[in-house]
């Protein structure tokens, strides 16, 4: 399936919505900081992959896509938690990403300019991430690994072309 | 609280800033992916590098790769209880934080401590 941008997601946030998103992302990162400082480097370093975003995106696709569902005049509360579903899956494979990020950091930061080794980490993240889910995306892979969907897998194709056949919804 | 209000600005910014990259890309389970982008260490690492030197940064950088493992296990777990049980997602998200902290801090104690 091929990557496309659309801003129809941007429409369906409001202010507050991205106003909680911000306040979450800084109390985070306020708290690994003091996290570290309390208890030193190695507790602290836990904290900077700590799964902030995750719960709030997910909710908000729950309550989009539930909406969009009811607007229909459907009941869409199976649908909103499948497509938090298929996203936390999706964050799966960028937390492998992450992981190279943690390594590369912590192998080049001593020999290396900060912004250098930040940048290099961070496309180091962005390719593994989005090269496993390359090979998540092939059908051969999803056949035998049917727990993780693709977005060849018939979930992931309903809810991308805005169908649901399987409609289990309570 | 100068460095507080700073690293609140900063993490937010950055944590938004990949928030809204998911928002715009499709399909979902490639979005997702920008769910565990490393916008939390990007702004720690930054400012830790810059007061506290690269070797603490580097320190706080490996206890991280035990923490990312961690996330991968919350959100496969996640992902799978939403799919095939269809739990709510506010509580299954927040409820299975518990297991992000169980396997971070089993995976440090067993591993660096």
């Amino acid at each position: 399936m091929k990557i496309k941008v659309d801003s129809s997601g941007l429409r369906e946030s409001t202010w507050r919505q991205y106003l909680v998103r911000f306040a979450f992302g800084g109390m985070i990162t306020a708290m690994a900081g003091i996290i570290a400082k309390h208890f030193g480097p190695g507790i602290g370093g836990l904290f900077l992959a700590f799964p902030a975003i995750l719960p709030a995106s997910a909710t908000l696709l729950e309550k989009h896509e539930k909406e969009k569902k009811e607007r229909a005049g459907q009941q869409g509360a199976g649908r909103g938690r499948q497509v938090a579903g298929v996203d936390a899956i999706g964050a799966s494979m960028g937390a492998i990403g992450l992981v190279l990020f943690a390594i590369v950091v912590w192998l080049r930061l001593p020999k290396s300019g900060t912004g250098m080794v930040l940048t290099g980490a961070t496309a180091a993240w962005f390719i593994a991430s989005v090269t496993i889910w390359k090979i998540r995306d092939q059908p051969g892979i999803w056949s035998r690994r049917k727990h993780f969907p693709t977005s060849k897998h018939p979930i992931s194709t309903q809810l991308h072309k805005g169908t649901n056949h399987r409609e289990e919804d309570e | 609280m100068k460095e507080i209000l700073l690293r609140i600005v900063i993490g937010g910014v950055t944590v938004s800033s990949f928030a809204l990259l998911g928002d715009l890309l499709k399909p979902k389970s490639f979005a997702g992916l920008f769910g565990a982008a490393p916008s939390v260490a990007l702004a720690t690492l930054v400012l830790t590098a810059a007061k506290d030197g690269k070797a603490y940064a580097s320190t706080e950088a490996k206890s991280m790769i035990l923490g990312a493992l961690a996330f991968f296990v919350y959100a496969c777990v996640v992902g799978r209880l939403l799919i095939r049980r269809r739990l709510p997602v506010l509580s299954t998200t927040s409820a299975v934080m518990v297991l992000w902290f169980a396997c971070a801090f089993c995976l440090w104690f067993a591993v660096i401590r």
